[in-house]
């Protein structure tokens, strides 16, 4: 697996860490209820197929990326700064 | 149809003409008491346990491919009772105690070997935990001797002890811990339940689950509607897209899980071994090929494959471990999709909906949970009530935070087991 830094260009997977699921762009407020932080720290759509999850290049320009990815073929879609996704 | 030696000789001697086969293949009626999704390891175990120890009849357990075609049949076949935390602890016990009479229950030979299980450990702080472990199992009513270099030299001679980053201080063992044939426990308990009456119907596969007035009524299958009192969703690796069908989000992430086999050599690690530096264990399967694997991959996945860094891994941490594997030539490798939660520990649960149960979680362990996690779902299934060798897998523990059960003490977040 590869994937296209947007300040680094194409990068083995090796140096990138994964963070998991894209939900740590949608933070709850602190006042938001007890459900709505379950939803966020532990409950996961997790699709076979099309996702979007968070990477941070680590062994690179220590960017965190959001990727979109097929979870069932590998195949990486498209990577962007996680600060312009949270945008 | 009872298997026998004396069995075995008269057929050998007749041409073994006599073998039928060992279950049905029926089509699905329009109504069942209990429906199980899922026909793996621990769906069968389930609906064995549902029929052999609460006499219920009228149960089909639905399975998309074909019957012990997912995680059981692509693992590392180890069964362990070596767990440290309560909820933890109780249960693997209680599998393993299952594990040991399983071979007479089923009148079915799963190999299992008590070959005994080994623990590495490479430092002063590690042997503490390993200590500590021990002391848990022995309270716990297992076995687990503390052993040092000395002790595993003389059983594991072959191992790089003086490795200058990792050098062996002695190991947990496990002797009642070891290895079974994989496949064979899926057909065992499909025999099994099938002898008792258990529709098992392949190339059945869920696709929608009809819930009326916050009570499941059945389930839509491509294979037509099927009406159920109840249903039980089994089908780690897949738990997410099953529940969304009930409209549930799971605290579930799938990843995945490669492992290896070698080709045949001589008898040469007569137990299983597990490298504390670096994620490695390895066992020989009677056929002689050395079966080992890793951590997973540490992404999403469904693909049921990994990629290379995973499998550099594995193999640097068994080189370092034990050199003489280098000359060994990896036949295979393959990978399985891991049902993970956030604490690494697993789920057995009554759900929302009434009549609607949930068995995932399994994470990388789910193998030698099969018996355990089937004797506690079908017991869930039938009384309504949990087993009390598997209270402590709840659901709401996430959302409640009450009752996490973190083995490895990483903390109960997604991607931290």
């Amino acid at each position: 697996m590869r994937i296209t830094c947007p300040l680094c260009g194409d990068r083995d997977r090796r140096e990138f860490y994964y963070k998991g699921a894209a939900v740590a762009l949608d933070r709850p407020e602190p006042d938001a209820g007890a459900e709505a932080w379950d939803e966020y720290v532990f409950l996961r759509d997790n699709p076979a197929g099309e996702t979007r999850d968070l990477w941070y290049h680590a062994d690179g320009c220590g960017a965190w990326l959001e990727v979109r990815r097929d979870t069932v073929t590998h195949a990486v879609l498209e990577a962007r700064l996680a600060a312009e996704a949270a945008r | 149809m009872r298997f026998s030696g004396l069995r075995v000789l008269r057929e050998g001697l007749t041409g073994n003409k006599g073998w039928k086969a060992h279950w049905r293949d029926p089509a699905p009626k329009p109504e069942y008491d209990i429906v199980i999704i899922g026909g793996g390891g621990h769906g069968l175990a389930t609906a064995y346990y549902l029929a052999r120890e609460h006499g219920l009849r009228n149960i089909a357990v639905l399975e998309k491919g074909y019957l012990g075609g997912g995680n059981i049949g692509r693992n590392t076949t180890i069964v362990r009772a070596n767990y440290g935390l309560p909820g933890n602890s109780e249960f693997y016990s209680h599998s393993l105690k299952l594990w040991e009479g399983l071979e007479q229950d089923l009148n079915f030979n799963v190999m299992h070997s008590q070959r005994g299980v080994i623990n590495l450990f490479h430092s002063d702080g590690q042997r503490d935990a390993y200590a500590r472990r021990g002391n848990a199992m022995l309270n716990q009513g297992d076995d687990a001797i503390l052993l040092d270099r000395g002790g595993v030299r003389k059983m594991l001679p072959y191992l790089d002890f003086d490795n200058g980053r990792f050098p062996v201080r002695g190991g947990l063992y496990h002797p009642r811990g070891g290895t079974a044939r994989h496949d064979a426990v899926a057909w065992g308990y499909a025999r099994g339940a099938d002898m008792r009456g258990v529709d098992l119907i392949q190339n059945c596969e869920v696709t929608g689950i009809e819930v009326k007035n916050g009570a499941v009524t059945g389930v839509q299958t491509s294979r037509g509607a099927i009406r159920a009192k109840k249903v039980g969703i089994v089908v780690a690796g897949r738990s997410s897209q099953v529940a969304a069908m009930a409209g549930m989000r799971l605290p579930i992430e799938s990843h995945v899980l490669q492992a290896f086999v070698t080709e045949g050599l001589k008898p040469v690690i007569d137990t299983v071994v597990t490298f504390g530096m670096g994620h490695f264990y390895i066992s020989q399967s009677d056929k002689g090929g050395l079966v080992f694997g890793g951590d997973i991959d540490m992404y999403a996945s469904y693909a049921a494959r990994g990629n290379l860094p995973a499998v550099e891994h594995v193999m640097e941490a068994g080189m370092a471990l034990m050199p003489m594997i280098g000359k060994a030539r990896v036949l295979r490798s393959w990978g399985g999709i891991m049902d993970m939660s956030p604490d690494g520990s697993p789920i057995i649960d009554k759900t929302g909906i009434e009549g609607l149960y949930l068995n995932c979680g399994w994470c990388y362990g789910g193998f030698k949970a099969v018996p355990g996690s089937g004797h506690c779902f079908a017991h869930l299934m039938a009384t309504g009530r949990p087993h009390e060798a598997a209270a402590g897998f709840r659901l709401d523990r996430f959302r409640t935070g009450f009752g996490i059960m973190d083995e490895e003490g990483t903390g109960a977040q997604h991607n931290l087991h």
